[in-house]
């Protein structure tokens, strides 16, 4: 029995491996994605093109203004002159921002504080706009400090001192590469093994292997078997670009990161084996992956937070292995977790795993009855 | 080239029929964009309410105690105390809050006089984006309890300039109302996409192309035949999908129905188009669903302006995002749906996706046409 799987295994590999534009597909796309998404997917903003509006022109509105243009994450676009202007700015996406400094701009901040500044903001992408207000508050609580004791005011009452843990610069790319080391993961084996019983099922060999002295259960380990190489292979390929390529850093236990992706690796195979045994015919096996694709992936926490969801949404999340790999992939990878930290969604996962393995070979085992 | 408007009639009849068996077409063109909205619509969402926040207060006192009190009343914290440091960094490390308050020392009345009243703030920054919403959060309960204590305690008021912020199009800044635009797009890439990838590929991989070709149809009348009753089925699951996120999620539409469905008929043309070109040229079912779903899905979630600021990606990625149609599709969606009609933004996208579509479709006529010899 040994001897007929390892052949299974040789021959579903050879199937993968052997077409010079298979092998591509499985190898290539993971790895442009890593890097395309590893640069593109930040919610890091910089470059935000701004237009200042400045009807007073002051010594100290020109300070204030000054301190945007000196910042790393500004870029001047022009200067605007009228309420006209300013409107026709912001609609055609020339600039996101308009800082708008009135009239008695100086006449306030001596005789009467606060002196207002105005900040109109484009709302089309609300994350941007909520982060860019974020920055601009900065820069002006740092105008005010500075400002306080030049003018022998007593300094504000006390300095927010914020700290991150883990990823001191809050660089996004540092949350959503170890996040892609799980996605791609999933994308691809869902791919292969979701499409492979469909796919013998089409060219009529499926018919062939079951002619063979082979059992059910013997035929859907020859599945899930390759299925698990390759997945593991792919995550070794996404492991190693993302330490040597991105430099992100590794601080916890690579044994703990491997034993947490194999469990997910074999939960998505079984996931995908469901779908190709339940589909009559290659689109239908490319359809169900899709159902199960897109929301595994939105409801992951991959790009946005689990807790900003409905709570039945988030009740739903526990069904999704990938929920638990990016808690796996991402606390080993920034917190420096070990097997003592993320052994709790190891279970989940392998649950589901076994949930679903055997759910695929009992599906099989009817529908080729 | 030969144009017989009886032969393609014919074409779309036989399509109709096909689409008509296979339950699957139906249900990638009308229940996909249903279900995908319905799960994006509920799923994405940037709007961070409630983050829990762990509270130490080294020395209690009627200060702290109303600062505390501002914290819980914004709504967006959840504030938990905790008796010292180690055991808030503790829930924290478990994952039980997202950021710890420190008011150690000499948080008093005549300390914030002095003005060196510490007041530290610990963010778990693995999620970089909240964790900076966060900090810009607690920055705005600060100021607001600064204010507030200023005027109390009447003492003059600490703030000289104080920022005044106008948010158009989207005042709440509800994420929902921007995503929900961009949740169209990702819907209409993949309908486009894999219904045509699927579908030509299929008849290659059987023979039926073949079949196809040795009779007197010309290839620009099979394209077309392919095109048109998936077009009709796009279209059909664009409706459901602004039907879906005007009605379900109460996204504003200010600009006009006719450029929206105009926007969308260009770009739907191009998607098929692409549609078409990676089946041509990969002719396996398995081949084309991989790449349709490698060079649509993922591109128009993460490339396409839909979640991530293209402003902000590095230069050459910036510069490849312009080779995808949902970078235009999402801008010209943003703006009709939360701006109104705003020609200048309107008109080039709309001549891009133009371009998009004939360079797709011309493209895949002429690998279709050399196929033949």
């Amino acid at each position: 029995m040994r001897h007929r799987i390892f052949g299974l295994i040789v021959k579903e590999l050879l199937a993968l491996f052997r077409d010079k534009r298979s092998r591509f597909v499985v190898i290539g796309p993971p790895l442009i994605q890593l890097i395309i998404f590893g640069y593109a997917a930040t919610f890091d903003v910089n470059r935000i093109p701004y237009a200042s509006y400045d009807e007073e022109n002051s010594g100290v509105s020109r300070d204030l203004l000054a301190r945007f243009e000196g910042s790393q994450v500004f870029r001047l676009r022009g200067r605007i002159h009228s309420d006209d202007e300013l409107a026709k700015a912001i609609d055609r996406k020339e600039v996101l921002l308009v800082l708008h400094i009135g009239r008695n701009f100086s006449r306030d901040l001596f005789a009467s504080p606060p002196a207002r500044m105005q900040v109109i903001v484009d709302g089309r992408n609300s994350n941007t706009a909520g982060i860019l207000l974020g920055y601009v508050g900065q820069i002006v609580a740092n105008f005010n400090a500075s400002w306080l004791p030049l003018h022998g005011i007593k300094p504000p009452p006390a300095v927010l001192q914020p700290r991150a843990w883990f990823n001191p610069n809050l660089e996004s790319r540092w949350f959503i590469v170890p996040g892609l080391l799980g996605t791609l993961t999933l994308v691809v084996s869902i791919m292969t093994v979701g499409l492979s019983v469909a796919r013998e099922r089409e060219a009529g060999t499926l018919d062939q292997l079951l002619v063979t002295p082979m059992s059910p259960l013997e035929i859907v380990l020859g599945k899930v078997i390759p299925g698990f190489l390759v997945a593991m292979g792919e995550v070794t390929l996404i492991f190693l670009a993302a330490i040597f390529w991105f430099r992100i850093p590794f601080v916890g236990n690579l044994f703990a990161l491997y034993v947490g992706l194999a469990f997910f690796s074999l939960a998505t195979i079984g996931v995908g084996l469901i779908i190709s045994s339940i589909s009559m015919t290659q689109q239908q096996a490319l359809l169900g992956s899709f159902f199960f694709l897109s929301p595994a992936i939105v409801l992951s926490g991959f790009s946005t937070p689990i807790r900003n969801m409905p709570e039945l949404v988030q009740w739903l999340t526990f069904l999704n292995p990938l929920r638990f790999a990016l808690v796996v992939t991402r606390r080993v990878f920034l917190e420096g977790a070990g097997f003592a930290e993320v052994w709790p969604p190891f279970i989940p996962m392998a649950l589901i795993a076994a949930g679903s393995l055997l759910g695929a070979w009992w599906v099989f085992r009817r529908r080729v009855g | 080239m030969s144009f017989e408007p009886m032969r393609l009639g014919a074409l779309w009849r036989k399509e109709w029929i096909q689409i008509r068996r296979d339950p699957a077409s139906i249900g990638i063109g009308v229940v996909l964009p249903a279900l995908l909205l319905l799960i994006f619509g509920y799923g994405i969402s940037l709007d961070a309410l409630r983050l829990p926040i762990g509270v130490v207060v080294e020395k209690p006192n009627p200060l702290t105690a109303s600062f505390v009190a501002g914290l819980e009343e914004s709504r967006y914290f959840a504030p938990h105390p905790y008796g010292s440091i180690g055991v808030a960094e503790e829930a924290m490390s478990r994952t039980k809050v997202e950021a710890i308050l420190w008011l150690w020392g000499d948080f008093t009345r005549r300390g914030l006089r002095e003005g060196n009243a510490p007041l530290s703030l610990i963010v778990n920054g693995v999620d970089a984006n909240t964790a900076r919403l966060m900090e810009g959060y607690f920055q705005g309960v600060w100021s607001q309890w600064l204010n507030w204590e200023a005027k109390t305690s009447g003492e003059p008021i600490l703030t000289p300039v104080d920022v005044e912020s106008r948010i158009w199009f989207n005042p709440a800044l509800e994420s929902r109302h921007y995503l929900a635009p961009g949740v169209i797009v990702i819907n209409m890439t993949l309908v486009g996409a894999l219904l045509t990838a699927l579908v030509i590929a299929r008849e290659w991989e059987r023979g039926t192309m073949e079949a196809l070709l040795s009779t007197p149809v010309s290839v620009s009348e099979i394209l077309w035949s392919k095109i048109g009753p998936y077009f009709v089925l796009g279209m059909g699951g664009m409706a459901v999908s602004v039907g879906m996120a005007v009605g379900l999620f109460g996204a504003p539409l200010v600009g006009s129905l006719w450029v929206l469905f105009l926007a969308a008929a260009l770009f739907l043309l191009s998607s098929l188009g692409m549609g078409l070109l990676i089946s041509t040229v990969f002719r396996s079912t398995f081949l084309a669903s991989m790449v349709a779903v490698v060079a649509t899905f993922l591109p128009a979630f993460i490339l396409s302006g839909f979640i991530f600021d293209i402003g902000s990606m590095p230069g050459p990625i910036r510069l490849f995002t312009y080779l995808l149609a949902a970078r235009y599709f999402v801008a010209l969606l943003q703006t009709i749906f939360l701006a109104g009609n705003v020609w200048t933004v309107i008109l080039p996208n709309l001549a891009a996706l133009s371009l998009m579509a004939s360079l797709f479709l011309g493209i895949a006529w002429k690998k279709s046409r050399r196929s033949l010899e």
